[in-house]
């Protein structure tokens, strides 16, 4: 049992050197200045041995009658042997010069330090960001927005605290105690080793404090993540929430993650409630053991009293340091713990990319095949099975089936947010994964089921952050959506501000707006999933009658469960269950008596008249 | 002058006793701690005298025994007070959660979601700093400040006052440093809230953004904000770097005049040398205080910025409320609903015209439409996700305003227009109407949707995750668990808001038979574009530019040839390919 605890805690200390290897890397681009501050830091950390050194020496100098000491010679040639000008001489000539050289030394070193931290922040920023760019659909599915903005954004902040005053401050600390050190050797090194006598009792006090404060850092990133996503969904869910009166019992679920969060903090507090006084008490303690040493060496008169309260003096100094250390070592365990997730986070490899050598079809227009298709979105669920059509160029091809058919799924695979698992897609001939992505998808415009709008307004929702789009066709796309009335009575016109999601539009309009998002990309091949499901009739058919000269060369498919949407289609498909049943037109459908049949007589119950009741064989 | 920290102050006062408790271990911790160079001083001033190593030896012990009850006090003094600002923090996060769940939808129009999520966590954090550390290391620098003051002028008034005589420079420097850091912090927390929203927007719009080839104007646009905020942060950097050491300089000049004035004492033999080392050790000790001026006002300047942006939710109370309801509100409704002369408009331009509509309680009602019509509108008016004006709209008589939210919405089972799903299991979704439901009314009610045999079809069955926004299921199963959702409730009133519209025809006619039965006797609104949706409902309302301008059942409308005719006639499939055969 202990062994294991102990194997794992060996674990986690070879995960953080390497983690903190890692973060040191970001620091590369910034070098020079980071060697300035250290620099800086370094003289520093040297100026602070000074003014209590020249404390001891104008009292051993000037104002101790015993008058024991051996000052340098170099001093005593400097120092006036009058001590109302000699004490004049050590303030302006050497205390003032040092302390403001200290003010400049420290600015300069702050400044330095935050501004890189600031740019270490901002790239790693942007790197996430970039990342979340490329991974595949899948990872999206299982990661909810809120967790993974966290990442982008609060874990990133925590690292703000260690570059800028983390990094390099320990190694000025560990300057400043160095040189203090040295210092106290010097003057006098029996008592200076009796001092140091309690740093093994301080590197075991922090040793313990690192193990306790380890496990509730990881906890609250954990949490902090959790609140942002329980935050970003119950937000944007606001409306179900209320409508069903959950209010009560969401608020019991986010206060039981608040409270996780809360627990994990009050954990951190007793470890560093403890911590600290305990350091402060071992500060003091060193202080009693030159008290209790010392005083007997001067009454021995082995040491002088400058030297004993110079020594009182850097004892204090020499466990600033070691307190700040330690300080900056929470400031390192918290940096750690975000830091794990934020390279959690950039290490999930792409799956889906470019292929390292692409194709370039010359002219691709089509056609598209799907051959003998076979996918499963988790293991072992399967929901597309051996699926082969073929889509030709300037033809219209109608996806119908019941809900959770596949049809949406035959979209995703062909616009690879999902790689086929069986079978192969492909584009003028071409595996769609030999293409890069950027080439592939710029040959489709789609409608997805779900609209989506972003926050902005009616322009920019058509144009998108597509270059190269005009005025001219934003307005041409919403004037074929038949949009521009209502447009243009909108108070901003295009200029119109739209909310998060589209929240002041109707359901019909979010779609007619993405459906001339897709129109002024003016691609290739139209993906029409669902994309008029909420829209009434009438627009639908003025819709259809005004796109039907844009459409005539071009690729089309057509997901509908309207069978009036698609009645124009070249060709109808049938999914059912994964699997394609019928392929045909609308008449050859209707004379398969199938699927298709069923569902057209059940749209047209009153029109049955008009079906052909006994299809004339052969025709 | 306000105190700009009131806001916080029932917070705090919470914690009373906490806070009673905490100062006191504070002040001891203080007292004990400056007892230590006195103890020191009577050392040397023995040592220069010569003494006995008893005498030393107590001496010693002494300091010990202080630093140990030194120890002890600050520890209760940490957990104590850097505990309670965790608490409030908890208690604030609280509140504001429960203060925006009251928000009605029209606030969520104006808010933009990464905006509250940036407010409920890094803002927060900042009003807690100044409740913990800011409060906590106040206190330390006013009582250590007095203390050792005070001890100071005791040994030598003269030379403490000189010694002191540039730290009003200081309190100046940081009020003037505050200030600034307060408009800066004020506009980086701002950035930080537009970055969290671009960062959310961008995530959550992945699937538009990759199929429309967006992710390098993302990038560029992420960029840009990036750099903005880095941008505001360095002004704040340029502050901050500058007010430590500013004051730990002007620390340093007070050392300066002791070194010089405190020396002639000594010449001069005002003071003795052990009075002049613990001079010099008292000042030591203001060192950390002062410097944690800047800190605190740092801190304090920081959460101030935050706490103007976090009670802006505070601010605004929420609008659909149950202020009109009676004392003995009714408990039950039957489920007839009215319209009476109903305008309603969102921003001042009227969507609704004049609505006068009856539904009585048992009937089956569909409103058709075309898009933009108004039909969402006038069905979210029933359950107030919008206030209509006092009076428009009534509930077996009574006007909504009069009825408790909880009891209204209770009694309706609403299924939206867009589905929204909870990222937990189906179960957990179906039976979120109804929290505690059994299992097998979880099931009826995915049997009514027809959605039961896909269900079980899956892998995990009714323990299947669905993902954000119920991401995982197609659309029409995100539909239908939604209709579920609804119906396991068992509502008085039940409203689609086109709810079958990503179904197939199939299914839709399934549900639809399903529905007649558990809705018997029952309140159904229908919403739909499709006809075969509407026909068989006991009456169907044409809208058009927010006014009925058809009423009746499906064949008095047919028969009427105006927009309903229209509107069927094109959802017919042409004639012409029929008679290609
Ligand atoms: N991201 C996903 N992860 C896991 N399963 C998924 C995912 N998306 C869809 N599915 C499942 O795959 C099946 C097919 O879904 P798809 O969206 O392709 O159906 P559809 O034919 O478009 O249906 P609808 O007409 O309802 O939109 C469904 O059973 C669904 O639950
Ligand atoms: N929250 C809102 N704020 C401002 N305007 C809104 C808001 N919601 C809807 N509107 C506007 O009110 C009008 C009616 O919208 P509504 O959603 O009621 O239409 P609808 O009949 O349901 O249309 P659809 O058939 O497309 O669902 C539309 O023009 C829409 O732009
Ligand atoms: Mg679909
Ligand atoms: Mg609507």
């Amino acid at each position: 049992m202990a062994d294991s605890l102990h194997e794992e805690e060996v674990l986690g200390k070879a995960y953080d050197a390497h983690l903190m290897r890692r973060l040191l890397a970001y620091l590369r681009p910034y070098r020079q200045v980071v060697f300035f501050a250290l620099i800086a830091i370094f003289l520093y950390g040297l100026l602070q041995a000074v003014p209590p050194y020249l404390m001891g020496l104008e009292i051993d100098r000037y104002l101790d009658p015993t008058k024991r000491h051996q000052i340098p010679q170099g001093l005593l040639h400097f120092l006036s042997a009058n001590p109302r000008t000699g004490i004049l001489q050590i303030a302006f000539a050497i205390f003032l010069p040092t302390v403001l050289l200290t003010f400049i030394l420290q600015f300069a070193q702050t400044f330095a330090m935050q501004l890189v931290g600031q740019k270490v922040m901002y790239d790693l920023r942007k790197q996430v960001f970039e990342h979340l760019q490329r991974l595949q659909m899948s990872y999206f599915d299982r990661n909810p927005v809120g967790r993974l903005v966290t990442r982008v954004t609060t874990d990133i902040d925590v690292l703000n605290d260690m570059f800028a005053s983390g990094v390099v401050a320990v190694f000025g600390d560990f300057f400043t105690l160095v040189s203090i050190m040295v210092v106290m050797l010097k003057l006098d090194w029996r008592l200076a080793l009796l001092t140091f006598a309690v740093l093994p009792l301080i590197i075991l006090a922090t040793a313990l404090f690192r193990k306790a404060v380890r496990e509730s850092y990881r906890r609250i990133r954990l949490a902090i993540a959790r609140i942002n996503s329980y935050l970003q969904e119950h937000i944007t869910g606001m409306s179900v929430l209320q409508l069903f009166n959950r209010e009560e019992r969401s608020y019991e679920e986010f206060q039981k993650i608040n409270g996780a969060y809360l627990k994990a903090y009050k954990d951190s507090i007793l470890a560093y409630g403890l911590f600290y006084p305990t350091v402060e008490f071992l500060g003091v303690l060193a202080i009693v053991i030159i008290l209790y040493k010392g005083g007997d060496m001067i009454m021995g008169g082995t040491l002088t009293v400058g030297t004993a309260i110079a020594f009182i003096q850097y004892s204090q100094r020499f466990f600033r340091p070691i307190q700040d250390l330690s300080d900056k070592y929470n400031i390192l365990q918290s940096a750690m713990a975000s830091s794990e997730r934020i390279f959690k986070v950039l290490d999930t490899p792409v799956l889906i990319s470019d292929p390292a050598r692409p194709q370039k079809p010359a002219a691709p227009r089509g056609p598209v095949e799907f051959r003998n298709v076979g996918f499963a979105y988790r293991d072992n669920h399967r929901v597309l099975e051996n699926v082969s059509f073929t889509i030709e160029p300037g033809e219209t091809v109608a996806v119908v089936g019941h809900t959770g058919a596949g049809k949406t799924t035959l979209t995703n695979l062909l616009l690879r947010f999902y790689d086929v698992q069986e079978g192969s897609i492909l584009f003028d001939g071409v595996d769609i994964r030999e293409l890069s992505l950027h080439e592939l998808r710029s040959n489709f415009g789609i409608v997805l089921q779900d609209p989506f709008l972003f926050s902005g307004t009616i322009t920019s929702n058509i144009r998108l952050g597509t270059e190269g789009i005009s005025d001219e066709q934003v307005r041409d796309a919403a004037r074929r959506v038949n949009m521009l009335d209502f447009i243009e009575s909108l108070p901003g016109g295009f200029e119109e501000p739209v909310r998060e999601r589209g929240a002041t539009l109707s359901s019909g309009q979010k779609q007619l707006l993405s459906f001339a998002r897709a129109l002024a990309h003016d691609p290739k091949i139209l993906i029409l999933d669902e994309a008029t499901s909420s829209v009434d009739p009438e627009t639908e058919h003025m819709i259809r009658e005004g796109l039907k000269r844009l459409l005539e060369n071009r690729t089309s498919l057509v997901i509908a469960h309207r069978l009036s949407t698609i009645q124009n289609a070249s060709k109808i498909i049938v999914m059912h269950k994964g699997r394609v049943r019928e392929v045909g037109t609308h008449q050859e459908l209707l004379r398969l008596k199938g699927i298709y049949f069923k569902l057209y007589q059940l749209q047209y119950k009153d029109q049955e008249l008009l079906a052909p009741a006994e299809p004339a064989p052969g025709s | 002058m306000r105190n700009p920290l009131r806001p916080l102050f029932p917070y705090l006062a919470k914690y009373k006793k906490g806070y009673v408790v905490g100062f006191a271990a504070l002040i001891i911790t203080q007292l004990v701690g400056v007892t230590i160079p006195l103890v020191i001083k009577e050392a040397f001033d023995a040592l220069t005298r010569g003494v006995t190593s008893q005498r030393l030896a107590f001496l010693a012990l002494l300091l010990l025994g202080i630093a140990l009850t030194k120890a002890f006090f600050q520890f209760w003094m940490r957990w104590i007070l850097i505990g309670i600002s965790r608490d409030v923090e908890y208690d604030l996060r609280n509140d504001l959660f429960k203060h925006l769940m009251r928000q009605d939808t029209r606030y969520y129009n104006e808010h933009r979601t990464g905006d509250l999520m940036a407010k409920l966590t890094n803002d927060l954090t900042a009003v807690r700093n100044i409740v913990g550390p800011g409060i906590m290391y106040s206190a330390n620098t006013v009582v250590t400040g007095i203390v050792t003051i005070a001890l100071m002028a005791h040994l030598d008034l003269h030379l403490t006052l000189l010694a002191l005589a540039p730290l009003p420079l200081a309190s100046i420097a940081v009020k003037f440093f505050g200030q600034r850091i307060h408009e800066s912090f004020e506009k980086i927390q701002a950035m930080y809230s537009e970055l969290t929203e671009k960062v959310r927007e961008n995530l959550a719009g992945v699937r538009l953004v990759r199929s429309f080839r967006q992710e390098d104007p993302e990038m560029r646009q992420f960029d840009r904000m990036n750099q903005i905020y880095v941008e505001k942060n360095k002004r704040l950097i340029w502050i901050t770097s500058f007010l430590w050491p500013a004051l730990a300089l002007l620390f340093a000049i007070s050392f300066l005049l002791i070194l010089v004035v405190g020396g002639e004492h000594v010449l001069s033999g005002k003071i003795t040398i052990g009075t002049f080392a613990a001079l010099n050790i008292y000042l030591m000790n203001l060192i950390w205080p002062i410097v944690a001026l800047g800190w605190v006002t740092n801190i304090i300047q920081r959460g101030l910025a935050s706490m103007g942006r976090l009670w802006t939710i505070f601010a605004v109370q929420p609008a659909i409320n149950d202020r009109l309801a009676p004392e003995h509100p009714i408990q039950e409704l039957n489920g007839e609903i009215e319209f009476r002369n109903l305008t309603f408009a969102y921003n001042g331009f009227p969507i609704l015209k004049d609505i006068n509509l009856h539904i009585p309680a048992g009937k089956t009602f569909a409103i058709v439409g075309a898009t933009g019509s108004g039909k969402t509108t006038l069905a979210a008016l029933v359950p107030r996700l919008f206030d209509a004006p006092e009076g428009a709209v009534l509930v077996d008589g009574v006007p909504v305003r009069h009825v408790p939210l909880r009891t209204l919405r209770s009694n309706i089972g609403f299924v939206p227009q867009e589905t929204f799903l909870f990222s937990d299991s189906i179960r957990e979704n179906i039976r979120f109407g109804v929290p505690g439901s059994s299992d097998s009314e979880v099931e009826h009610a995915a049997e009514v949707s027809n959605i039961l045999p896909e269900i079980l079809s899956f892998p995990k069955g009714f323990e299947s995750m669905v993902g954000e926004r119920g991401l995982t299921l197609s659309g029409g199963q995100k539909q239908r668990v939604a209709i579920s959702r609804a119906i396991i409730r068992n509502p008085r009133i039940l409203i689609l808001d086109d709810a079958l519209s990503s179904v197939d025809t199939y299914t839709e006619e399934k549900i639809l038979r399903h529905l007649t039965e558990v809705m018997a006797g029952r309140t159904t609104i229908l919403i739909s574009h499709r006809v075969s949706t509407i026909r068989n409902a006991d009456e169907i309302v044409v809208l058009h530019g927010g006014t009925i301008v058809e009423r009746g059942s499906h064949e008095e409308l047919l028969a009427m040839d105006g927009h309903y005719a229209e509107l069927y006639n094109k959802q017919l499939i042409e004639e012409s390919l029929e008679k290609e055969i």
